[in-house]
């Protein structure tokens, strides 16, 4: 009982911002079309639904990949960062996985794309302890570095693409399919997760990526809460002072810590980018990558706990979902982007204020505290 | 009426969770000096920021000269007449004394500032009431002394009459104390009232009229100091019959178990913070550290435990150089340290009981399986040291550290520490801030360390605690050591001029 009502307890501050964000959506659908102000909202709130399992499919494919930003940014939060950089992890660890899965055609079977995913984890890896090293070494704010990074990760990236003599399509702009092998096995989900149409199975995008986040998401609950490194981290993140005091090498803990982001993002770009069926391929566009900046909300609406986190992510994969089928009641596209990203943001940042004022009601009462503790300071 | 020049009357103030002031009764006579007297926590504080305007009372009325007042801000205190010297002053380090005084209350004259006449009339304050300072010197360039004669200064530039003295001998040296009642005693002569907050008995009774004990928010009696004794004070204030030493068994001293050679320690400026100190700590002996606040025991304290880089000169632990050696393996070799700070370096604050009492062997092969923490082993850890030190919290092993006392906070670094068994204790400021009875506890926890023939450095500010447990006393002077005494040798007075470093190196 008093478990249950602890559970509920924790989980409140999350209903309570989604509820909100959901309400601020609504407004924007009033505003933009007061009559079919209802249905919209009934759409939305069906995400998935909308298209039977096809739709249910849609969700999940979406949900992959700020699955894992959301681990990268929530991860970093916990050990006392703030990882803006989970975009620029993402593309470069796409990118390499990319070129695995395009060049690597000698690699046999299964292997290729796990070692394609396996090589795209470590580029994000890389991209993410570069913020790291910055941070602990030469004391750079993490947040300006890995701003800087997000841009050098995409300019980067799309020269690499451009000059590439194997990866680049000049017609689409953008890069040409993996391999093979190199995508990511579907693992039986087409068959659960399609509509009837016709004499077809119209089956969703969804691949065996999904299962590949939830697994990683469990490891990293279980690294961050039960081993002596996580404790390490979680040290760190909490009281720098006390963790160098206690013997702990916070230099050491801050790269791990932007490494691990680093690679969650890098797994993310994988997951996304092995998929040519779908019609997952890298753009050459001047834009940073939208699941890095999703990954933030998603790691504030999970609190930045990695079982929050995949239900976080499947909620705003599948508000994302509902959004789509909002242009069936006559919503322009853009006013739809407007109130999806309204209610992902509103309930990310309705939680984040829930932080704000506690920290400063926490900081207050410390300021009493002191105070009272200053009288026997002789 | 007329007697009372302020009265508080049935002031109640809650914070979440506790109620600071209970139906408390103040009442201050014109040209008195009225000590307020209580443990850490009793309110006192409370009350006085309920006079000066920063807190709002729930309930109760102020009364100035039998009116009743409403002061919502510091800015109505200072219309009243009511100006406070902080414990932490609250000056602006780089102006000169003289910008500080007149701060707030300059003369103009067409918007330019007219200095010269601000000057006249804090020269003839000065001269008034004794209070020696030099009007052109920045404040970064003065004593902690005669910081405090400038925020004096500053409430009579304002022709405050009501003046609150919050803990003002804290930072002072025995002979300033002697100085800074006298100033007190020539304010009070001179119409002035004053508010003294302490909770040092000796120093109401030499110059305390009255004296009004608080308990735990709550009023105990406002008294006569003249008539009442030191012990029915101490009585009032802890609510029980007070043992004032502790007995001190004769331990051996033996071999050398910390040495410091010629050490320097680099401060915040470019200064050296410690500066060429040399000394050794046995086993079987506490060895004390005393010196105003600031003069670089804190860097001594750090550099030993591998928390500030050495400059120059070495440490030796049980005849091993450590004095580059990381943190983790100066614990491992027998180092323990109650840190100055708690808040900052002793505890992790958002973590349980459990895993701050599990900071200092979280690695250790009892709590730690290939890389898995040992939760129930932890929590068995926990379990032990909390029955054993007597650790009070709401939840045992799962409280949130920052929802405990600071008492209770300061007990579980202690368990901790002694805990691991450590042949070298350095405690830093180990009772800072905590009730009589949780400081008896520790000094008897000190004592006992002692006598299983560990080694304890103790740094302190208080002379008190110095005496009554060192065997050995350092004096601490702008980072040298000025004097190496017998604890028995020492005296107050004697301790106090070399640490206001009016006695020269004799060490």
């Amino acid at each position: 009982m008093s478990r249950i009502k602890k559970w509920l307890l924790s989980i409140s501050p999350s209903l309570i911002a989604i509820l909100s964000g959901i309400f601020a959506g609504f407004i924007i659908l009033l505003i933009s079309n007061p009559a079919s102000a209802f249905n919209g909202l009934v759409v939305i709130l069906k995400g998935g639904w909308n298209n039977g399992m096809k739709g249910l499919g849609q969700v999940l494919y979406y949900a992959t990949p700020i699955i894992l930003t959301g681990l990268s940014v929530g991860f970093a939060f916990k050990t006392g960062m703030f990882n803006i950089g989970a975009s620029g992890q993402l593309v470069v660890g796409a990118l390499m996985s990319i070129y695995v899965g395009i060049n690597w055609t000698f690699l046999p079977g299964h292997l290729h794309w796990i070692v394609a995913m396996l090589m795209g984890t470590l580029a994000g890896m890389v991209w993410g302890m570069l913020v790291g090293l910055l941070k602990a070494y030469r004391n750079v704010n993490e947040v300006i570095s890995a701003i800087m990074f997000n841009y050098i990760g995409m300019y980067g990236v799309n020269y690499l693409i451009k000059s590439s003599d194997t990866m680049y399509d000049i017609l689409r702009n953008q890069t040409v399919n993996v391999a093979k092998n190199a995508v990511i096995p579907k693992a039986g989900l087409d068959n659960i997760f399609y509509i009837v149409k016709g004499r077809f199975h119209d089956a969703s995008s969804v691949n065996g990526g999904i299962l590949i986040a939830v697994l990683i998401a469990i490891l990293i609950y279980i690294m961050i809460n039960k081993t002596a490194f996580g404790y390490e981290l979680r040290a760190c993140g909490y009281n720098r002072h006390a963790s160098r005091y206690a013997g702990i090498n916070e230099k050491k803990a801050i790269v791990a810590s932007m490494s691990i982001a680093g690679a969650l993002s890098g797994v993310a770009g994988a997951l996304m980018y092995l998929a040519p069926s779908t019609g997952m391929h890298i753009h050459v566009t001047e834009v940073l990558a939208s699941e890095g900046f999703n990954g933030i909300a998603v790691a504030l609406l999970g609190m930045s706990n990695p079982i929050g986190i995949i239900f976080a992510g499947l909620f705003i994969a599948h508000i994302t979902v509902g959004g789509a089928f909002l242009q069936s009641l006559g919503y322009m596209k853009e006013v739809i982007d407007v109130i999806v990203g309204l209610i992902i943001y509103f309930s990310a940042f309705s939680l984040l204020m829930r932080d704000v004022m506690t920290s400063i009601r926490r900081k207050h009462g410390r300021k009493v505290l002191n105070t009272e503790g200053k009288e026997a300071k002789c | 009426m007329g007697e009372y020049i302020i009265e508080m009357l049935n002031i109640t103030k809650d914070f979440p969770g506790i109620r600071a002031n209970d139906d408390v009764i103040l009442q201050l006579k014109k040209g008195e000096i009225h000590a307020l007297l209580g443990e850490n926590g009793a309110g006192k504080s409370t009350l006085m920021s309920i006079l000066f305007g920063l807190y709002k009372p729930d309930a109760g009325r102020i009364l100035k000269n039998g009116k009743e007042v409403h002061i919502s801000d510091p800015n109505d205190a200072n219309r009243l007449g009511i100006g406070m010297v902080h414990q932490h002053f609250k000056l602006v380090h780089n102006f000169t004394v003289l910008e500080n005084i007149i701060l707030g209350v300059e003369t103009t004259e067409k918007g330019m500032l007219k200095m010269d006449a601000a000057r006249d009339r804090v020269m003839e304050l000065s001269e008034r009431y004794g209070l020696k300072v030099e009007p052109d010197l920045l404040i970064s360039d003065i004593t902690v002394g005669m910081q405090q004669r400038v925020e004096i200064l500053k409430m009579l530039y304002r022709d405050n009459e009501i003046l609150i003295f919050d803990e003002p001998t804290a930072v002072l040296t025995p002979q300033e104390i002697e100085e800074l009642m006298l100033v007190m005693r020539g304010m009070a002569d001179e119409g002035k009232s004053i508010l003294f907050i302490t909770h040092k008995l000796e120093e109401i009774k030499k110059v305390a009229d009255r004296c009004t004990v608080l308990r735990k928010g709550k009023m105990v009696a406002t008294v006569p100091v003249a008539t009442t004794s030191v012990e029915e004070m101490a009585e009032m204030m802890v609510g029980r019959k007070m043992r004032f030493t502790i007995d001190k068994d004769e331990v051996s001293v033996g071999k050398p178990i910390l040495s410091v050679n010629n050490l320097c320690v680099k401060g915040a400026h470019e200064k050296n913070a410690v500066d060429n100190v040399s000394f050794d700590v046995h086993e079987g002996e506490i060895v004390c550290i005393v010196g105003i606040d600031g003069n670089g025991q804190s860097e001594l304290a750090y550099a030993i435990a591998g928390l500030m880089d050495v400059e120059s000169g070495s440490i030796k632990f049980m005849g091993e150089d450590i004095s580059r050696a990381r943190v983790r393996e100066r614990n491992d070799l027998g180092l323990a340290h109650i840190p100055e700070d708690r808040h900052k370096y002793g505890l992790v604050l958002d973590f349980d009981l459990q895993q701050n009492l599990a900071l200092k062997n979280y690695y250790a092969p009892e709590l730690q399986n290939r890389g898995f923490i040992n939760f129930p082993a932890v929590r068995k850890q926990a379990d032990m040291l909390i029955e054993k030190f007597d650790i009070r919290s709401a939840q045992g092993a799962d409280t949130m550290a920052r929802s405990m006392s600071g008492g209770n906070q300061q007990k579980a670094i202690i368990a901790r520490e002694i805990n691991a068994d450590p042949k070298l204790l350095i405690a830093v400021q180990p009772t800072r801030g905590l009730d009589v009875g949780a400081m008896m506890y520790i000094h008897e926890q000190l004592l006992k360390q002692r006598k299983e023939g560990k080694a304890v450095l103790l740094i302190s500010l208080e002379l008190d605690e110095v005496f009554q447990l060192s065997d050995r006393i350092l004096v601490i002077y702008e980072g040298k050591i000025v004097a190496q005494l017998a604890a028995k040798d020492a005296t107050p007075q004697l301790l106090g001029l070399y640490m206001a470093g009016s006695k020269g190196e004799s060490a």
